[in-house]
């Protein structure tokens, strides 16, 4: 349990800091929003009441002291108000995030998911077959993901949506806006998913594979592994003995891409014009849209830390040596 | 020791890779352990000993290759197997249950993300189903407390047991079963000269107990002297001699068995110059011609760079054995290697031994050799080789 806590403190921290460092960033930056959103509403000429009000509204010009805003800030923060963005005004930045956010959890995060379990297990397999036919798939998947994405992803598009017309080429759905759960909308939204999250899984599941294959082939040399062996285990267990030593790296791979996984496949989302987080933090970047910018980065912050928090509990429950207390 | 054959490992052969750059580890290997005996194998690094038992149990992992020879199993029920024709269902029933398997380091060799519990149990379900999960419990607190380790130790994982707790829960695991056979491949060598000793007279209380052979491998031969019934000694994958413990310490009949003895110092008796042997073992890619010993061997003369002596009988009791020309009735055989035997009951050991040293007329030549049937210790396919060394 002290390692739990010790843990959670930590990361705590981290996560003060990150929200201290968004903070900053804005106010390091010349321009500000209010002088963007006038910027767009060119030709109308502002009376000092508007950019007063909106002066009021993003917090700027103000005499506030930093501290005082700071403060605020971490008010703001706290109650899940991420400010008003400049982009879609007067939409707030919480709502935009929302709205993508099941999208590219339900994408890239489901993808993100097979790809490791399916990498795992073949990586697993083909370690257990070394020297069989199977070697043959390593250079395979390799040239998968050493070949450019955007490409990978155009070609899909091109061959099985464009020419073909078996998958739709683009969006997360036919309709614009989210209707109800009915069975219509759901297989809907998978239909569309089925082509970028192949693509996804099809570039990124050789990490796992060439991952997983390397360290279970040096796992099965191991002592217990022949124990096991020896023992008269089923063929299963003894892959199984193996496979549960050699799986522990995986996991850490795994907590650092579950963590990606929030920022959105940037290029799957700008390829599909699928609405997640990445085409949002693209569209950010282009309107020069701070507010969203940092509600963003925030976000996608502590969507890092907790998958990083997540897989230490796992990776401690995975492996007991790493439960003794320093 | 009775007669009784347990385990027969026949004209074993063991390549490393294929083709003109295989590494033959183990050459035409012929090792008998006979039921409830320690039968300790003795060899460097790199004799072959520990591929010679991966071999036998079919637990070698690529890119050794099995290239002939036959490996019998007697279980104490049932007909003999052979472990090398044995498809994999066979194998696994056997596995554990007759032939189970003690390694160097037991921290390797317990999987360090399970409890000793799991360990402990897991051969158990997997060769008695019936069992209920309190009977494997059971079991399993019992097995540890054979081995004078507390219960509430089950729910431990290896790297929160020491070196020597380890070392007892392997051991055991190896007995969970009673199996007839304990492999044991370095199992103290890993551990300090006082924890190596509690477990090796807890090995031999354990085995006066349960009554299951030992074949005992280690590069210690002063350690075997303690705990084995008889010994055989490797050389770059030959078996180049066997004998009683006793016999084979006193009285060694192979070149290489005695500098291996003169390499260590006795605690008792006069003092001894230590000599050691000249030289280092063989590339196993290009062995020398004939005896793979000769280069290194003082006793050499011409015909043992030129042919390979079989491992046979020497002397008149069948448990003797060494493959050499000296003993083999070709030159004479230099004193140090025909001391007399220690301890011998048989009137005609005396005589032998007494013969033997005066020169290799006594000897029955290699052709008259008594040779009973009944006895494992030589096959049938070496007569050959024996008798064109006699006629050349």
């Amino acid at each position: 349990m002290r390692v739990i806590a010790r843990r959670l403190f930590f990361y705590a921290v981290t996560a003060a800091i990150a929200v201290t460092i968004d903070f900053f960033i804005p106010r390091l930056i010349p321009g500000n929003p209010v002088q963007a959103i006038l910027s767009k509403i060119q030709g109308q000429l502002p009376s000092k009441a508007t950019i007063h009000a909106l002066d009021l509204q993003f917090g700027v010009n103000t005499t506030a002291s930093l501290w005082s805003q700071y403060t605020h800030y971490w008010n703001n923060v706290l109650h899940g108000n991420l400010g008003v963005s400049t982009m879609s005004y007067p939409d707030s930045v919480g709502s935009l995030i929302r709205a993508a956010l099941p999208y590219t959890l339900g994408l890239v995060g489901v993808a993100t998911l097979i790809s490791f379990v399916l990498g795992t297990a073949i990586g697993a397999i083909v370690a257990w077959k070394r020297g069989s036919w199977l070697d043959n798939l390593l250079p395979v998947v390799t040239f998968f993901q050493a070949a450019p994405y955007f490409f990978l992803a155009f070609v899909a598009v091109n061959l099985f949506a464009i020419k073909l017309g078996w998958f739709p080429s683009e969006r997360a759905s036919n309709v614009a806006d989210f209707p109800a759960f009915t069975w219509t909308y759901i297989s809907d939204v998978l239909y569309h998913a089925i082509l970028p999250a192949l693509t996804i899984v099809i570039a990124s599941a050789a990490g796992w594979i060439v991952g997983m294959r390397n360290v279970m082939v040096t796992t099965m040399d191991e002592d217990y592994v022949l124990i096991a062996a020896a023992k008269g285990l089923s063929k299963r267990r003894v892959i199984w003995y193996a496979a549960r030593n050699a799986i522990l790296p995986s996991v850490s791979g795994f907590s650092l891409a579950i963590g990606f996984i929030v920022s959105g496949s940037l290029l799957t989302e700008i390829v599909f014009s699928y609405p997640g987080l990445g085409n949002l933090l693209l569209q950010a970047v282009s309107n020069n849209d701070y507010q969203l910018m940092q509600g963003l980065f925030l976000i996608i912050t502590f969507a890092v830390l907790a998958a990083n928090l997540i897989a230490d509990f796992v990776y401690v429950f995975l492996d007991p040596r790493t439960r003794q207390e320093a | 020791m009775s007669g009784d054959r347990l385990l027969e490992i026949r004209g074993l052969c063991v390549d490393y890779g294929h083709g003109p750059d295989a590494v033959h580890a183990v050459t035409d290997a012929d090792v008998v352990l006979h039921r409830g005996e320690v039968l300790g194998l003795a060899g460097e690094s790199g004799s072959g000993k520990s591929t010679l038992v991966m071999a036998a149990t079919r637990l070698l992992r690529p890119p050794g290759v099995i290239t002939g020879g036959a490996v019998r199993l007697y279980p104490a029920v049932g007909t003999e197997v052979d472990l090398l024709e044995a498809d994999y269902d066979v194998l696994r029933v056997l596995r554990w249950s007759q032939v189970s398997l003690v390694l160097q380091s037991a921290m390797n060799a317990l999987n360090p993300v399970m409890t000793i519990r799991v360990q402990l149990t897991d051969a158990l379900a997997a060769h008695q189903p019936h069992l209920s999960r309190q009977d494997r419990h059971a079991r399993a607190v019992e097995l540890l407390e054979m081995v004078g380790i507390n219960s509430d130790r089950l729910s431990s994982h290896p790297h929160e047991l020491s070196g020597g707790m380890r070392q007892r829960v392997m051991i055991a695991m190896a007995l969970a079963l009673q199996p007839q056979v304990v492999i044991m491949d370095e199992p103290t060598t890993a551990l300090d000269v006082v924890t190596q000793r509690e477990i090796l007279e807890e090995l031999k209380d354990l085995r006066d107990q349960l009554g299951f052979a030992i074949l005992f491998i280690t590069h210690d031969l002063s350690l075997l002297i303690e705990i084995a019934d008889a010994i055989a000694v490797m050389y770059a994958g030959r078996l180049v001699e066997r004998a009683p413990a006793s016999a084979l310490f006193r009285a060694p009949r192979h070149p290489y068995t005695l500098g291996l003895l003169s390499s260590f110092p006795p605690l008792h008796g006069p003092r001894t110059p230590m000599t050691g042997i000249p030289g280092s073992p063989p590339d196993l890619r290009a062995l020398p011609s004939g005896c793979v010993f000769h280069p290194r061997c003082r006793f050499a003369f011409d015909k043992c760079a030129v042919q390979a002596p079989p491992l046979a009988v020497v002397g008149a009791s069948n448990d003797r054995l060494a493959a050499c020309w000296l003993q083999l009735g070709d030159g004479p055989a230099p004193a140090e290697l025909a001391l007399r035997e220690p301890d011998l009951t048989e009137p005609t050991a005396s005589a032998n031994g007494t013969q033997t040293s005066s020169g290799p007329t006594g000897r029955p030549a290699p052709t008259e050799r008594p040779a009973p049937t009944g006895v494992p210790e030589r096959a049938a396919d070496h007569e050959e080789p024996v008798q064109q060394g006699s006629t050349a």
